[in-house]
């Protein structure tokens, strides 16, 4: 009876944790479908012309993605360059002065605003800028931009400064160095490989953003042409492209997702092996 | 180390002075106290803008929905029509319907597959596998939405509408949720696609949250006689509130998703019965309007929208990030005990 009772046991614990592994391949399957689907449909459109000549009219065979992946360049170069110091000093305040109330509460509220609806962001991006202006501007796309990587960068920046040891602090101020010298100086040089981590995951995230582009920097069909003027994007491109009744585009845009996908995942790679997967691919 | 070197060279020229005056040191301890304090305002100041970003956004969302919000009020939340061209009357119950019905299904389909593999990764996977099959499951996260969109369109949704809606209509077809055409861009497609999308989220914090459940509980589990599952139904048990934490921070996900949706639901402005039925959610009309709005009152409209779905997406992360914080502090705490 009582070895009946432990046999069934045994029997409910097999099942059930092979289960669990079943719904861990479960998982994995869409992730490959969706590499396969890129790689397949998207590695015969990619040529040089692919890469280098600007998009062309429906009918007319050939062109490419040149514009776009130099708004995205712009758009994310642009973003970085309002976000990144912004977020790290964001960082190094909540790392340094950490037990402050303003740091519990700004903490917080970086970890709410990195999971927010990116569209929202982009609404509000063209409510303060596109509709002063009263044209889809660049800018405005990297603003929008830079406002979703801000709690990024801010919450590996406060990480990896965190993370290195009381004693070189000490160090400094042992050495009658002033305290905001000491961080400057001493400790955010020692963090700076988990600060670029954070820096790159801001940028892969901000290369892949589409819905806030959409109501900001829209799209082009020509190159860069002013910062107050639309701009092009991959993530735009692919979209205007895929949902085009027009099978020819439809190629396209699953060409312009393969270089999409094979800079955001250099970049995670990348993230991976400097940090030995301390930090997750996405914040 | 140039630094270093510096540094002890002027401290030996500082005690070889003969005149060391104290006037001096204390002006110079004034000015580093000044220098600090001004160094923690600034960077306080720079980590406020974030605070200040949230803010600004609530003032900007409501002034700009604010025709919107005067002409229909409270009745913008039921009504079911959406009505640019005529007689310019705006409802958002079937964006809110979709969007609750979508990110259920998400939930639905992503929860059990997430939490598996987060009892995968965190108790039964041997330490070496752990590191890759977290990064192969987080990379999930690390692909853009408008691909997973453009995945839905030409690969998820002729293959379900091909081998796997057929089949459910078969066996489940004297269901309402279940009759109808069968299109393959839908609801349903729509809602499987969040649950793929929400996955790495919650299984990569419920593997956190399981991870830092302490051994204590799995021994005394284990020493009991409890077999492994059961001994993992306990750890699940102990952090069961950062594990709800995750599964809404896995809503919240979904409530906001908007290209991928966007591209496979099918954006019919319908209160839809069968999951086949194309839908529309309220990011996916963001998207999908808001560059056509042709009058203030439709932008105002579709801000509002926005305005609803800012709210829902505070109220859902705030909570969540509380119970999922204040469960790991808990967690962590008992370890340090």
């Amino acid at each position: 009876m009582s070895s009946s009772h432990s046999h069934l046991r045994k029997m409910k614990e097999n099942i059930l944790l092979g289960l669990c592994v079943v719904a861990l391949i479960i998982t994995m399957v869409p992730l490959f479908s969706i590499l396969i689907s890129i790689f397949v449909n998207g590695g015969n459109v990619i040529d040089l012309a692919f890469l280098t000549e600007l998009p062309k009219a429906v009918g007319e065979t050939g062109g490419g993605i040149a514009n776009a992946i130099q708004g995205t360049l712009i758009l994310v170069a642009l973003a970085s360059f309002i976000a990144l110091p912004v977020g790290m000093i964001a960082g190094i305040y909540l790392s340094e002065y950490k037990s402050s109330r303003l740091a519990w509460v700004i903490r917080f509220f970086s970890d709410v605003l990195t999971e927010f609806p990116s569209i929202v962001i982009g609404i509000f991006a063209y409510t303060v800028i596109v509709l002063y202006i009263r044209s889809f501007a660049a800018f405005a796309g990297a603003v929008a931009l830079a406002i979703i990587m801000i709690p990024i960068v801010t919450r590996t920046t406060e990480e990896a400064v965190r993370l290195v040891p009381n004693g070189l602090r000490e160090a400094g101020i042992a050495l009658g160095v002033t305290r905001w010298k000491t961080i400057v100086r001493i400790v955010v040089p020692a963090g700076r490989s988990g600060i670029v981590t954070g820096v790159m995951l801001s940028v892969a995230r901000a290369a892949g953003e589409t819905a806030p582009l959409l109501l900001t920097a829209f799209n082009s069909f020509y190159g860069f042409s002013g910062l107050l003027k639309p701009i092009a994007s991959m993530s735009m491109y692919i979209f205007i492209f895929s949902i085009s009744p027009f099978p020819d585009w439809r190629a396209k845009a699953w060409g312009a997702a393969l270089i999409l996908m094979l800079m955001i995942l250099a970049l995670s790679v990348v993230v991976r092996s400097v940090t030995h997967g301390r930090y997750p691919a996405r914040v | 180390m140039q630094t270093f070197h510096r540094k002890r060279v002027e401290m030996k020229n500082l005690s070889a002075q003969p005149h060391f005056s104290l006037k001096a040191t204390e002006r110079s301890l004034m000015t580093r106290i000044t220098a600090d304090k001004i160094f923690k305002i600034f960077t306080a100041a720079m980590a406020s803008s974030i605070l200040l970003i949230l803010v600004a956004m609530v003032f900007e969302l409501y002034n700009q929905s604010k025709l919107s919000i005067d002409a229909f009020g409270f009745s913008f939340l039921w009504g079911t029509v959406w009505d640019p061209a005529i007689t310019q009357v705006f409802g958002a119950l079937p964006l809110i319907y979709g969007t609750i019905v979508t990110s259920l299904l998400a939930l639905l389909f992503g929860v059990p597959l997430s939490l598996g593999t987060a009892i995968v990764l965190s108790e039964l996977s041997p330490q070496r596998l752990k590191s890759p099959v977290s990064f192969i499951v987080e990379l999930l996260a690390a692909i853009p939405s408008v691909i997973f969109g453009l995945w839905g369109i030409f690969t998820l949704a002729p293959f379900l509408r091909d081998n796997v809606y057929p089949a459910l209509q078969a066996a489940l077809g004297f269901l309402p949720i279940f009759q109808g055409p069968i299109y393959g861009l839908g609801v349903l497609t729509g809602g499987i696609v969040l649950a793929i999308m929400i996955i790495p989220t919650v299984s990569a914090v419920s593997r956190d949250v399981l991870a830092a459940v302490p051994d204590s509980q799995r021994e005394a589990a284990l020493a009991l006689g409890a077999t492994k599952w059961e001994a993992t139904m306990t750890v699940m048990s102990y952090g069961r509130s950062g594990i709800i934490g995750s599964i809404i921070l896995g809503l919240g996900r979904a409530v906001g998703e908007t290209m991928a949706i966007t591209m496979v639901i099918g954006n019919r402005f319908d209160t839809f019965t069968s999951l086949f039925e194309p839908g529309y959610t309220m990011a996916a009309l963001i998207a999908n309007e808001f560059t056509e709005a042709t009058t203030d009152l439709y932008l105002s409209a579709i801000i509002e929208v926005g305005l609803i779905l800012f709210l829902v997406a505070m109220a859902i992360n705030v909570l969540a990030r509380f119970i999922v914080w204040r469960s790991l502090r808990m967690v962590r705490g008992a370890v340090l005990e």
